[in-house]
């Protein structure tokens, strides 16, 4: 559409669609200085000593031999793969599922759906802290359970380091996954019915249905939900601060935190800069196979 | 009903044969309403939304409780003697580091950030996206494919530099500051928003208004703006709870004097010195909650059409 709009006699191509550029200068501005020049600043002073302050004394990769050999670097990693995987698979799974559930032309719709998508309104600050009284040992649901006669029974998983995690995993689940189901659940409205008619026609089993007709030709909503899951583990920081602070001892770290803590806190703001780039490698190796696809590929657009 | 429900086991019975559909009566598919299907569907369901609702439960009884009881009874029991003292406390008197004045502070710092933060960001998101939709230049999907993977790109990577650009400008620590940075960082998500929605409006609409001579900013006012109420509610309710909610840029980029409602409430409930008032506690987060789950309340209707309106076509 792009050739017809625009008046083609003009002879400045700066000038051409003045307006909508001047509109995204914004945009522009956001993209270059905050994402690529802030980004490259950051991976710039990684390679220094800087402590205090940012300086420009090279130091090498000094500070990632350091990040790697730092016990709490590698705890916070291995946590962020677990918590990354499961709620990559849980929410897409339990989201798609429940969104088919409730696609089945279902009364009191709008309550249930109410229902699972309120949590995604509460800030993970809050949901730790509720999360974080339920899974309390002393009051919490081991009490109640144990106080029911199963005397033995052990649920803490915010006091045991092995499980602590999962018990973060928990809290993130029960806010993010009525926002995956709301996604999904749009996905399936958007199918013509017609898809459904025909496959039925064919006897072809409601759940293979699914997973060979419907699931491909959902692959926008897939994506856009992907996106906003993945950005948003890769960042998670409020959930863990409220839940545990990190510990028990150092077992529930992330690296968002650990970026956190030594560039405001410990003052190390080198191995901020180190652990930051990281975390970026880290995204890169995800995403840019993505985008990619998204946008290199010259995929034709709506 | 039950007339119709005998009537109607016949038929579906009938339809689950597979292939012969095609010869079976017209209309929508009847159902039984106890079938194994409907159990399994509602059961679900059920079972799903009680986990939902349990810790809002939990927080409200909580918070309606007195100290002693709450060593002596379990989370889920409802109070005996219902008590609003935890809700005046945690409003009022609750202890964050040096003062004691409550939430109230963190309130009306978080309405003051909140408040400007989401006029801003909408209003350059929604005009950022309808240049790109319809006024497409050359670089612009670079700059838009920059600034969505800079969606990806965790804040940590970007957080230090900023603080530079604001001591730098003079306004670091304040809440100009921390509004211009929620402004940024709602960028790529809603200039996406607003894109995706722009881009599935009829075409024609923006032909017509080209051919009779409208401009860029006429085309947006009295064109574009009235046809999408429904994606700026969903960018309005996004932005509002996420602004509200947002804790880390609260932490880093103002002083005490100026920590948003949830950096207090983490203040408050994780300090480690005195007694731990869980009753306090949960007044504290359920007030902290209130705001974005009465805008989730009041539009969610709105926010799920406009959810889908803007996610359906990635």
């Amino acid at each position: 559409m792009t050739g017809q709009t625009r008046g083609s006699a003009r002879p400045n191509q700066w000038l051409r669609n003045l307006n909508a550029k001047i509109a995204s200068i914004p945009m522009i501005l956001t993209a270059l200085v905050i994402f690529v020049g802030g980004t490259s600043w950051t991976v710039l002073y990684s390679f220094t000593n800087s402590k205090l302050l940012p300086r420009l004394s090279f130091v090498g990769l000094d500070q990632y031999v350091r990040l790697w050999a730092a016990p709490r670097w590698l705890i916070s990693i291995e946590n962020l793969a677990i918590y990354g995987f499961f709620s990559l698979i849980f929410s897409l799974v339990i989201g798609f599922v429940l969104a088919a559930l409730m696609d089945q032309k279902i009364r009191f719709e709008n309550t249930f759906r109410t229902i699972m998508l309120y949590p995604f309104a509460l800030s993970f600050i809050v949901t730790g802290l509720v999360w974080q009284w339920l899974l309390n040992p002393q009051y919490g649901i081991q009490s109640i359970v144990r106080s029911l006669g199963w005397t033995n029974f052990n649920f803490d998983p915010l006091y045991n380091s092995d499980i602590v995690i999962y018990g973060i995993l928990i809290a993130a689940l029960w806010q993010g996954t009525g926002l995956v189901m709301c996604l999904m659940l749009a996905g399936l409205r958007g199918i013509d019915e017609d898809i459904w008619k025909a496959a039925r026609v064919d006897g072809i089993p409601m759940w293979k249905t699914y997973v060979l007709v419907i699931i491909p030709m959902m692959r926008g909503v897939f994506i856009t939900t992907l996106v906003i899951i993945a950005s948003g583990i890769v960042k998670v920081y409020d959930l863990v601060v409220a839940q545990t602070s990190g510990g028990p001892g150092i077992a529930s770290e992330v690296p968002a935190k650990y970026v956190y803590d030594y560039m405001f806190q410990a003052q190390n703001l080198g191995q901020g800069f180190a652990a930051s780039t990281m975390m970026l490698v880290t995204v890169a190796i995800i995403i840019v196979p993505w985008a990619y696809l998204e946008f290199g590929g010259g995929r034709k657009r709506a | 009903m039950l007339k119709l429900v005998a009537n109607n086991s016949i038929v579906s019975e009938y339809e689950a044969v597979p292939g012969r559909i095609t010869s079976g009566p017209q209309g929508p598919k009847p159902r039984r309403i106890l079938s194994r299907r409907n159990i399994v569907v509602y059961g679900t369901l059920i079972v799903v939304a009680l986990y939902y609702l349990l810790p809002l439960y939990v927080m409200i009884m909580t918070s309606l409780k007195g100290m002693p009881e709450i060593r002596i009874g379990n989370i889920f029991a409802p109070p005996v003697e219902i008590t609003f003292e935890p809700w005046v406390k945690a409003w009022a008197q609750a202890c964050t580091g040096l003062n004691c004045d409550g939430l109230s502070r963190g309130f009306w710092n978080s309405v003051r950030i909140t408040v400007p933060s989401v006029i801003i960001s909408i209003a350059v998101a929604s005009v950022n996206g309808y240049a790109l939709a319809n006024w497409r230049f050359k670089g612009a999907d670079l700059f838009f494919a920059i600034l969505i993977i800079g969606a990806f790109i965790p804040y940590q990577v970007m957080i230090y530099p900023i603080v530079i650009v604001l001591r730098e400008m003079g306004i670091y620590g304040t809440l100009t500051g921390l509004i211009m940075v929620h402004t940024i960082f709602g960028m790529p998500i809603l200039t996406l928003l607003f894109r995706n929605y722009f881009a599935g409006l009829p075409e024609e609409l923006f032909k017509a208004a080209r051919v009779d001579g409208a401009g860029f900013w006429t085309i947006y006012f009295k064109i574009m703006l009235p046809m999408s109420l429904p994606i700026f509610v969903v960018a309005m309710i996004l932005q509002v709870t996420g602004i509200w909610n947002d804790f880390l840029f609260g932490v880093v980029f103002t002083r005490p004097e100026y920590y948003p409602m949830t950096v207090q409430l983490n203040n408050i409930v994780n300090s480690v010195q005195g007694v731990k008032e869980y009753n306090v506690n949960m007044a504290a987060t359920l007030l902290t909650g209130l705001v974005p789950l009465t805008i989730y309340f009041i539009s969610g209707r709105l926010f799920v059409r406009g959810i889908a309106a803007g996610a359906v076509k990635g």
